[in-house]
């Protein structure tokens, strides 16, 4: 018989395969990477309600599906709302006794484009309305699926398809939207950044998710060798380089409350992770000093912010 | 034992869901469906009905979260108006391919702009292409009939589809008449629990809204129409069972003094009822003239259509709905479509008007009458022609 869960360490981590293999994600994709580690942290008794882009897509051609768990395909904009509704549906069910009483964890997914953009609405209506589930985005920083568009969470400097680096541009002009402080202040239980370069804390934080009853946020960094001009081998390294240089720090907000995960001794240059990148080729030294700075900034705001709202 | 309550139209439709037992309401307020949705959140909130209210942020998801509730497997129910309907669009053809049976009333107003409130069919015209079923009420108790009827035949195994409940905005959904209410036993009697085949459940994994290619895409789309159309048996069927528990009944086209008719003049929703009047002071007059009721739009009534006009020579089609730029109005130019070829010998004509609101008196459905004649002796009309309406 084959074991049940895998023992790395000292963490134990379920063995079962929530996302078959035979998708079509690129090789190297970090999102992929991710659903399949978030699903072994989520294992049965759930149902997922994905919005579109590359993870609903590479997972699902007719005939043949990926999806070893309840899923299904919302649209782009209404994952949080759907959830809403199969969330709301199958506790009035049980309510009413017409459906057993089970605890099932209400999953729905999306991507950066899908949550901070076309789908920022719903699913804050979601959060607001304080329904149980989790919410992971899988922010690879622009519409990948539809080929590498620019998104509101595409970071500063950064060439895409829609802001590309050109003559007259150096690309992505405005900053990143910051997500996570926004879904902080609706107030909701758990809210928490995660990278699959750091997959136990990434897995802590999927199942802390969906234990707590309420809405919870996963905000998480998920490298597109494909948009990124990178080569497929690197998507580990890259995350990691992005949260030693504080690009993505991997922190916890719990009841308002502030938990750095991972704080390295010193921050490395931003630079070296700019470099890994070809969607950052083009930026002057300057632009990098300027980068570097915001980074810094960012970063001591944070530190600040749990320095004052510490979580126990 | 039935009694009868004065209901104003919206009320007719939020009783029947109530009585349906509604496990799930999401909706979003509009007016004129607004007090729809008041009454269900008061039942809700008041425990005379045992279910979650979920006051979402937009129509769009409203119909998104019938969606997510429907395919767990719970009743659900929601209503709408103009820009809220039309911003719900984009979801309503997934609720209709997911075979999920939600039942929506529809308090039918124009679309801006100009910015307004009041009643025309431009909303419910938009959606005819949804896989929706869709019915239009005349009157207050076809309003709580169709509702409640619209349950049972969604959830039909043999139909699964969702349900599209039309009523006139104010001049249904705020005018109050009396309604037959059945007893609780005798509704839960006609309404059998709800259970979809697909529901969304861990123990069964399914994986809902696959991606297609060309290769596949047409054969679904093909057979999801083949499935549509093939409802309408089933839908009298039930429409008849209702009759013989509650004794009204109810057919996709209702014939009014139609038999034997020279012409006869078709209208949906509730001005056919102005339009009866009409019809009744022409034949005191001595005239040939009938009146068909059109209630079931999606799916299509071909033959209902074709038995109605049966003997007639004229067909004067109203219709509610502007359709800019393109032939006629929807109605006029489904009915022309629909019978080119069948009934060459029958000459139809089509007059558009009461557009937001604008009221049609008697005196004006004899005109359209008179006018419907004219252009069908003449045979020839003007692409658009409008009564009541300047310019
Ligand atoms: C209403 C609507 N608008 C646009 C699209 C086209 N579209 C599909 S996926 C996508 C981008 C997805 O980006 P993101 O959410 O970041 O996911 P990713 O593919 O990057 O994982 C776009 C623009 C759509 N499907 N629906
Ligand atoms: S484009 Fe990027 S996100 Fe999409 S499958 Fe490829 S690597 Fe993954
Ligand atoms: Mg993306």
């Amino acid at each position: 018989m084959a074991p049940d869960t895998i023992k790395v360490g000292k963490h134990q981590i379920d063995a079962k395969e929530y996302l078959a293999p035979g998708h079509t994600f690129c090789t190297g994709c970090g999102e992929a990477l991710a659903i399949r580690l978030a699903c072994k942290a989520i294992g049965n008794d759930a149902i997922i309600a994905m919005a579109t882009g590359c993870s609903e897509v590479c997972t699902s051609p007719l005939p043949v599906t990926s999806w070893q768990l309840p899923w299904l395909h919302t649209l782009f904009e209404n994952a949080g709302a759907e959830i809403s509704g199969i969330e709301a549906g199958l506790k009035a069910m049980m309510r009413k006794g017409k459906a057993p009483e089970r605890d099932i964890k209400f999953v729905a997914m999306g991507g950066d484009g899908g949550t901070s953009d076309i789908g920022l609405q719903s699913l804050s209506g979601a959060l607001e309305r304080g329904h149980d589930f989790l919410y992971l985005c899988w922010d690879n920083e622009a519409y990948m699926n539809t080929g590498i568009q620019r998104s509101s969470a595409t970071p500063y400097g950064a060439s895409t398809t829609t802001a590309p680096a050109g003559k007259l541009s150096m690309g992505q002009s405005t900053q990143k939207k910051n997500l996570v402080e926004i879904f902080a202040a609706h107030g909701i239980p758990y809210v928490a950044t995660a990278s699959p370069s750091y997959p136990f804390d990434f897995i802590n934080k999927v199942k802390k998710g969906v234990a707590i009853k309420g809405p919870a946020y996963i905000h998480v960094y998920a490298v597109c060798p494909t948009g990124w001009r990178t080569t497929s081998d690197r998507t580990i390294e890259i995350g990691k380089l992005a949260t030693e240089t504080g690009v993505f720090p991997l922190y916890e907000i719990e009841g308002g409350k502030y938990r750095i995960n991972y704080e390295p001794k010193n921050l490395k240059p931003v630079e070296e992770y700019l470099k890994a990148q070809g969607r950052f080729r083009h930026l002057s030294p300057s632009e990098i000093a300027k980068i570097q700075e915001k980074v810094n900034e960012d970063f001591a705001l944070l530190k600040e912010r749990a320095e004052r709202l510490p979580a126990g | 034992m039935s009694k009868r309550v004065p209901l104003e139209g919206s009320f007719a439709t939020a009783e029947a869901a109530r009585m349906a037992d509604v496990d799930v309401i999401a909706a979003y307020p509009i007016t004129p469906q607004s007090h729809i949705i008041e009454r269900m959140s008061e039942f809700v909130h008041n425990g005379e009905l045992k279910a979650a209210f979920v006051p979402v942020e937009s129509e769009h998801s409203a119909m998104s979260a019938c969606w997510g509730a429907s395919g767990a497997g719970a009743r659900t129910y929601t209503a709408t108006a103009s820009q809220g309907f039309f911003l719900m669009h984009e979801v309503l053809y997934f609720v209709a391919g997911m075979r999920l049976p939600v039942v929506m009333a529809v308090s039918n107003r124009a679309v801006g702009p100009p910015a307004n409130i009041w009643g025309d069919y431009s909303d419910a015209m938009s959606a005819s292409y949804t896989g929706w079923l869709q019915v239009f009420a005349a009157n207050n108790q076809e309003i709580f009939d169709f509702t409640l009827s619209a349950f049972r035949i969604a959830e039909d195994p043999r139909v699964l589809l969702p349900f599209m409940i039309h009523m006139d905005g104010f001049t249904l959904s705020h005018v109050v008449e009396a309604v037959f209410l059945p007893e609780q036993e005798e509704v839960d009697a006609f309404l059998p629990p709800y259970k979809h085949p697909y529901a969304y459940n861990p123990d069964n994994p399914c994986c809902y809204g696959s991606v297609m290619s060309p290769a596949t895409y047409g054969e679904l789309k093909k057979a999801q129409d083949v499935h549509v159309r093939g409802t309408i048996p089933v839908i009298k069927e039930i429409w008849k069972e209702f009759g013989d528990r509650f004794g009204r009944y109810y057919k996709p086209i209702d014939s009014y003094k139609a038999e034997g008719a020279k012409t006869l003049l078709m209208v949906a929703g509730g001005l056919s009822e102005t339009a009866k009047i009409a019809v009744d002071k022409r034949r005191e007059q001595g005239e040939s003239v009938g009146l068909l009721t059109l209630h079931l739009w999606r799916p299509f009534p071909f033959e209902d259509l074709y038995k109605a006009v049966e003997g007639a020579e004229n067909l004067v089609v109203f219709d509610r709905a502007p359709t800019l730029g393109g032939p006629t109005g929807p109605i006029i130019g489904e009915m022309k479509a629909a019978l080119f070829g069948v009934r060459n010998d029958l000459r139809v004509a089509g007059i558009l008007g009461a557009f937001c609101g604008r009221n049609l008196e008697v005196t004006e459905f004899e005109e359209v009458i008179d006018r419907g004649n004219a252009i069908c002796e003449r045979g020839s009309q003007e692409m658009v022609e409008t009564v009541g309406i300047r310019g």
